[in-house]
């Protein structure tokens, strides 16, 4: 696998995104733009300019029409893909730290953060997937999270739950329409933050990445960890792949303490690991400070990773990746195919 | 009415009454000063013969000679009570001029004969006040009481392993946890027990495994067994570090705080031990045999300020001898004592004096001599020149105090004392001055123990400061690395040369001259770590930032021989280099198969945990681990199997091996099933959950009236037929000639 580095960022990656077709990549870094990449070239297709902060959070929508962007300046934005324009600015009273379109575009949600008296919300706008049409100013709905904040926050299939991960490691389920909270687990190890969520293709089970070096696989529907991938570093993002079982993992020592620590020490690695067996398959070195961010190609294609560096590196997955099966599997489909 | 006579309060009943009627005694009582009695100083002699007043003076003045052996008594200080028949009641009060000489009295004369038929029995006056007063004894006897027996743990079960493996366990100390383990190779180690904060600051195994030592504010504890109960505690508070008698017996524990022993006592320690920092326990028992305080040692060198800088104390001060009947201690530059166990006395009742005495060390095995059948134990001394006296290395057999043999040096800067773990060898490893007193050089003084009349082989081949000397156990090669440089603290290490040696081939049962088998130069290794079973070592770099490299080497490579090495009785083979970034142990296990390699946090916090490998250098395991901390093989005691019998075993390796990488093989192969059998079991129970996950999904979606797929509404507009092909035309130019066509 021969990556495409893509340096168009001056600072830390934030997240990044692929749209649905799997042939752009969206990314967000400290350094106040969103960013748009060609995925097979690495060419960049442009950039978005407004905010004022830092750029936590991108999501583009299922019909590649629209991004939303939320920055630390307090501000979630709306971007027309193709010329830059942005279409609409929601402010908030903090920093928005993730932003998440629902399976078919007609509605957002935001997580914001707790700080300066406020508490930490998960707001949801509905959209409407039209370059000309005026955006409401109204929220449809706000959640606060009283007891831990939330850090990062999704939708499950057929927009029937929002799923939160929480400062203090628990994972809690909302109901899209009401807000009202239907359940909450405590996921991860009390107290480790959950870094990152996302979902399988059909939004039916999720994936949470924490700082207590696990990620976990979980059933939307009622919360219930099917698997657990250990690692031994702290983990900033976690993906699962579509094709194939597997689930990539990113992370590394924080940054604060890379300067103190050797390289070799960092674990700046992404990490495969079988989703069904929970085994580690194998391990993709280069960035040279910790993974912020993993994300794949809805197409199973490829992936791109976004590091401390200010580098993207996108890879597209070569045959061996797709020959790569346990035994058990071959045995499986050979009898699937029988029948 | 005016008071008359009659009714006129009577003040003594009425005032004084009163104020007497208020009970003080409870005041009294606490309040009450304890005068200085001044009976500190006598002493109660029992056990005299009857007397009258004509043959008291005799008796008197016979007391006397035995009673000025402590301290100063005069003849009017000794009153011997007579009664009423004119006898005596067979004891006398003796007062001393001080409290301290009635102590002392009270040791050295309690139980000693004054005659065949009288004994003498001495106590201190205030004992017998504290002890014997009317109610402080029952006069009726009450049996003690004796518990029941109960049936011990058996503290050896360990060494059969319940998988029929024979593996070694191993324990490992990382965080807060302290966990002993089976070591399965390849495999995650199989816990035996985990406790939370089972020690305060380190474990240490017994010296043949059978304890698990834990170290304590109030003291140390041993653990064993299979339920690893508790089996002994030693109460030694504030104990910083602890050693063990290399038969088990016995148990010295050292802090650097003295001990102070509280008011109301102290559970294992008497007044006595106030003030010590050493305790020697009897393991069995559980008790105290005997204290010491500190010696403190003389400073070789002064920090800036001129002060003398306090040299380290050295461990273990207290050194056992091979068959824990002894322990001794040096007392630097004047004497070595030796103190006989299980009484705790001195050897003798005196210090063995040698002037100058720099270092010693017992032989590590009760050593067989040449023509001397009484097996005494053994121990070597050094001492540097004095005066116009050559530094001398000497060997004196204990008890019998005979030395052995000395050997006389010069220009000694230092030297070390090495014994070969047999004790048939004894290398002194002396550095030498020049006369400029600028450079150094070491040359080994090698002492035969075990042939006739000690004789001393030198090697002095050697040009450079040896760092680092190791006999190979239960063999007769050694390793050595030396280095040109002076070793300073400095980050960079030093280039250092790792040189081999070996005796050369000669007829019959001896050990030939060693001799020179190779060296390896360039190097930054510092460390030698000989497999316990000898034949396999390790030269390795630990404790280094910048290297961390380990060299697996075979003194008996099977392999074909180099023609210059033929009269030597080693074939080295460079088997194996292995690297384990910032190692700080390396620890072989107790059978040689095995070596774990650790980084400990102890020494730094980078990439702490564990490596695994096999005795040829092959890496079987690596697992890094937060907060690691230590990691120590459980040793094995000896063998109970005769020579024999073990030569039998080795005759017959290959039918038993044979047995055993069957039962390797099976094992393995029925792990690889029970692995395999895991994933289908995943993998079905996944796909189970899937097809039932899908299956909701669609019904619900179904009662929702939504499209199967939500995309087709918003995509709708582009319709499938539409899907674009576009096609790429990429000329390549393979190659371009240019022809010139006239």
């Amino acid at each position: 696998m021969r990556p495409i580095l893509l340096q168009g960022h001056e600072r830390a990656l934030t997240q990044i995104r692929y749209n649905r077709d799997g042939d752009i990549i969206f990314s967000t870094a400290k350094d106040q733009h969103a960013c748009a990449w060609y995925a097979h070239n690495g060419e960049r297709l442009g950039t978005y300019h407004g905010h004022q902060g830092a750029l936590w959070t991108v999501d583009v929508d299922p019909t590649s029409t629209i991004i939303a962007t939320g920055a630390a300046d307090n501000t979630v934005r709306l971007w027309d893909i193709k010329s830059g324009k942005c279409l609409k600015v929601w402010e908030f009273n903090t920093a928005v730290k993730r932003v998440e379109f629902n399976e078919d575009g007609s509605k957002l949600l935001a997580v914001t953060e707790k700080r300066m008296g406020f508490l930490g919300t998960i707001v949801v706008f509905d959209i409407k997937l039209d370059l000309e049409a005026e955006q409401t100013d109204e929220r449809a709905m706000t959640i606060t999270c009283e007891d831990s904040k939330a850090t990062v926050a999704g939708w499950s299939f057929l927009s029937k739950y929002i799923i939160a991960g929480h400062e203090d490691g628990t994972v809690s389920q909302y109901d899209a329409k009401t807000g009202e909270q239907l359940d909450n687990t405590q996921a991860h190890e009390p107290d480790a933050l959950i870094t990152d969520i996302q979902w399988s293709p059909d939004r039916t089970y999720f994936i949470t990445a924490s700082k207590d070096k696990t990620a976990k696989l979980i059933n939307a529907r009622d919360l219930e960890v099917m698997k657990t991938y250990v690692t031994d570093t702290p983990l900033n993002s976690a993906s699962i792949t579509p094709k194939k079982d597997f689930v990539i993992l990113g992370g590394g020592q924080a940054a604060m303490d890379v300067t103190t620590t050797s390289a070799r020490q960092g674990k700046f690695e992404a990490r495969f690991y079988h989703k069904i067996f929970e085994e580690e398959i194998g391990r993709v070195r280069g960035h040279f400070g910790p993974l912020n961010t993993v994300a794949v190609d809805p197409q199973g294609k490829g992936y791109a990773s976004g590091g401390e560096d200010g580098y993207v590196r996108v890879h597209q997955f070569d045959k061996g990746y797709f020959d790569f099966t346990y035994e058990v599997e071959r045995q499986v489909r050979a009898q699937q195919q029988q029948q | 009415m005016a008071p008359s006579f009659d009714h006129l309060p009577d003040p003594e009943e009425d005032e004084y009454d009163e104020e007497e009627e208020l009970d003080f005694s409870d005041l009294h009582e606490r309040f009450e000063v304890q005068l200085e009695q001044g009976l500190d100083a006598f002493v109660v002699v029992d056990g005299l013969p009857e007397v009258n007043e004509e043959t008291k003076p005799k008796l008197v003045k016979f007391l006397m000679r035995k009673l000025n052996a402590v301290g100063k008594v005069k003849e009017d200080s000794v009153h011997m009570p007579i009664g009423d028949d004119g006898k005596s009641y067979r004891f006398a009060f003796v007062e001393y001029s001080s409290p301290a000489e009635a102590v002392a009295a009270c040791k050295a004369l309690d139980m000693v004969a004054l005659d065949k038929k009288h004994t003498l029995r001495v106590n201190k006056l205030t004992d017998i006040d504290r002890y014997g007063r009317e109610g402080r004894i029952d006069d009726n006897y009450t049996p003690p009481k004796i518990e029941d027996f109960t049936e011990k743990e058996h503290l050896r079960s360990w060494l059969a392993d319940p998988s029929g493996r024979g593996r070694d366990q191993f324990v490992m100390y990382k965080d807060n946890g302290v966990g002993v383990y089976w070591n399965n190779e390849k495999d995650a180690p199989e816990a035996i027990v985990e406790r939370q904060h089972w020690t305060e600051s380190f474990v240490q195994w017994s010296p043949q495994g059978t304890f698990l030592t834990s170290m304590h504010q109030q003291g140390v504890q041993l653990w064993g067994g299979p339920s690893w109960t508790r089996q002994k505690r030693f109460a030694h508070p504030f104990v910083n570090l602890v050693d063990f008698s290399p038969g088990e017996k016995y148990l010295t524990t050292w802090s650097n705080r003295p001990i102070s022993i509280p008011e109301d006592g102290h559970p294992a320690l008497s007044v006595d031990d106030d003030g010590m920092n050493y305790v020697i326990w009897d393991i069995e028992t559980g008790k105290p045999l005997r204290s010491f305080a500190n010696l403190d040692l003389p400073s070789t060198s002064t920090d800036e300020a001129g002060q003398p800088v306090k040299r380290k104390i050295q461990w273990p001060a207290f050194k056992w001898s091979a068959d824990d009947n002894y322990v001794a201690r040096i007392t630097h530059g004047t004497s070595i004592s030796v103190y006989e166990l299980p009484r705790m006395g001195l050897l003798d009742k005196k210090p063995i004096k040698i002037e100058g005495v720099m270092d010693f060390d017992w032989a590590p095995a009760t050593p067989h001599r040449e023509g001397i059948k009484t097996y005494e134990q053994l121990f070597c001394y050094w001492t540097p020149e004095l005066g116009s006296n050559p530094a001398k290395v000497a060997l004196m057999s204990i008890p019998s105090k005979e030395v052995v043999r000395t050997l006389n040096l010069f220009s000694v800067t230092d030297a070390k004392l090495h014994w070969q773990s047999d004790a048939s060898f004894l290398c002194v490893k002396v550095d030498r001055h020049s006369k400029s007193k600028k450079s150094l050089a070491t040359s080994l003084e090698i002492f035969r123990v075990r042939e006739k009349g000690v004789p001393v082989e030198v090697v002095d081949s050697i040009k450079d400061t040896v760092i680092n000397f190791a006999w190979e156990p239960k063999g007769d090669r050694f390793v050595i690395i030396t280095t040109a440089e002076v070793v300073a603290a400095t980050a960079v290490p030093p280039k250092t040369s790792v040189a081999f040696y070996c005796p050369e081939k000669v007829k019959g049962n001896f050990v030939g001259n060693f001799k020179h088998l190779r060296t390896y130069d360039k190097k930054n290794s510092n460390a030698i770590y000989w497999s316990p079973k000898g034949r396999f070592v390790i030269v390795a770099t630990v404790h280094s930032q910048i290297s961390s490299d380990m060299e697996f080497f075979d003194m008996d490579f099977e392999g074909e021989k180099p023609e210059s090495d033929k009269d030597l009785t080693a074939n080295l083979q460079l088997m194996n280099t292995a690297e384990h970034y910032g190692v700080t142990d390396i620890d072989w296990d107790p059978t040689g198969r095995f070596v774990a390699t650790s980084a400990s946090m102890w020494k730094h916090t980078m990439e702490n945990g564990y490596h695994l490998y096999d005795f040829k250098g092959e890496q079987l395991r690596e697992e890094p681990v937060e907060k690691f901390k230590q990691w120590i093989w459980r040793p094995r005691p000896p063998t109970l199997l005769t020579k024999e019998e073990q030569k039998q075993i080795r005759k017959n390796l290959r039918e038993y091996s044979k047995v055993f990488e069957q039962e390797d093989q099976d094992r393995g192969a029925s792990a690889d099933a029970a692995v395999v059998e895991n994933r289908r079991r995943l993998l079905d129970e996944w796909l189970a959950w899937r097809a039932g996950v899908e299956e909701d999904l669609k019904e619900e979606k179904e009662a929702l009236g939504l499209p199967d797929d939500p995309l087709d509404a918003l995509l709708g507009k582009t319709d499938e037929s539409e899907s674009q092909v576009i096609e790429e035309i990429v000329e390549e130019i393979v190659e371009e000639t240019e022809e010139i066509i006239s």
